[in-house]
């Protein structure tokens, strides 16, 4: 093993370039400890996002070698090609400053596809019981685990080629809710997603859950989504 | 892509998946029989069932390839909106026309 990592990394805006640095190459060493030490040691006007360092938050999302990944969950050893680590900011996405990217347009998108909860009972009504073995139930419980880290949208081919494709995580996110008895907001939920840019403009790639860090299948809950939703046209739950 | 394009595109798949598997075998058909094209067309020409076999299957076309099409052209190029529909709606005007003119030529008598 060389005692010394070649580091790569993404300057400036979407006008910049790769500046190459020279970091020590450490045993159980993550890609934010990498970044962390070019910001410390050699240069402290590098930008970068992180909040938990413990794969929770999901803020450090970033390029690895061309690959997006929460660069806290990723060893260096795992994806050091011969001590070389290249390190730019998620794709499909606006760049702030260096390895930060804007994530605004990923949440508007979460809010357009109705990603927010619409209940459909007071404080006062009984709570609803809805048994764990309920196939609406289990079908959220798979996707529910998202924590909106944008790795699915950065590697989403659709999303780079159509800025108004709402994208995997939003699209996962409406699934979830479209399983759960409690919401009340399926109708427009549904016909948001079944418009130009929804889940129809998916192809299937899946490269969402080949790059998913906690190995959700957004492609799973949008083919259920494309499935939902054209059912719900059949019968005229939603027009276009 | 929305639901409505998305099911028309699919159900003209489903439609055409049989009548091309029936136009690939009528050819190897008519190839291992060593017809001439003055063969084909004295089957073709007058006959109703090839009238509607060919023209159902253009009419699949020119609504399927024109909705793959409006997605490359949003994809690919700098098209969006109506100026994407109205290059896939010519596009499918002009397949419709060439594929029904074919199918007149081989089934008018």
């Amino acid at each position: 093993m060389t005692a010394t990592l070649d580091v790569l990394l993404w300057r400036g805006t979407a006008e910049g370039s790769y500046r190459r640095y020279q970091v020590p190459w450490r045993d159980n060493q993550t890609v934010l400890d990498v970044v962390t030490w070019v910001q410390r040691n050699l240069d402290a006007t590098l930008s970068y996002r992180f909040a938990c360092r413990v794969g929770m938050c999901g803020s450090c999302a970033m390029t690895v070698n061309g690959r997006p990944r929460w660069t806290c969950r990723t060893h260096v050893s795992k994806v050091a090609d011969g001590g070389r680590l290249t390190i730019g900011p998620l794709q499909n996405l606006p760049v702030i400053k260096d390895l930060v990217t804007d994530m605004q347009p990923f949440f508007e998108k979460w809010q357009k596809a109705k990603g927010t909860f619409a209940p459909s009972k007071t404080r006062i009504d009984p709570i609803e019981t809805i048994a764990p073995s309920n196939p609406a139930r289990l079908a959220a419980d798979a996707a529910i685990e998202c924590i909106n880290c944008a790795v699915c949208y950065a590697a989403c081919d659709t999303v780079r080629w159509n800025e108004n494709y709402l994208g995997p995580a939003a699209l996962n996110r409406a699934w979830t809710l479209v399983n759960d008895a409690r919401d009340a907001g399926n109708g427009e939920r549904l016909t948001t997603v079944a418009a130009d840019g929804g889940c129809h403009a998916c192809h299937s790639h899946q490269s969402c859950q080949e790059h998913c860090p906690v190995a959700l299948n957004p492609t799973a809950s949008i083919a259920g989504l494309k499935r939902r939703a054209a059912q719900a046209y059949f019968s005229g739950a939603i027009k276009l | 892509m929305n639901v409505r394009l998305y099911l028309w595109q699919r159900l003209t798949a489903a439609l055409m998946l049989p009548l091309l598997l029936t136009h690939l075998v009528v050819i190897f058909y008519a190839m291992r029989k060593g017809f001439s094209a003055a063969d084909i067309l004295g089957r073709t020409r007058g006959s109703i069932a090839w009238a509607l076999f060919y023209g159902t299957f253009v009419s699949a076309v020119a609504v399927h390839a024109p909705i793959g099409l409006r997605t490359v052209l949003i994809e690919w190029t700098p098209l969006r909106g109506r100026s994407s529909d109205v290059v896939a709606i010519g596009f499918g005007i002009v397949l419709a026309a060439l594929g029904f003119r074919a199918v007149a030529a081989v089934v008018l008598p």
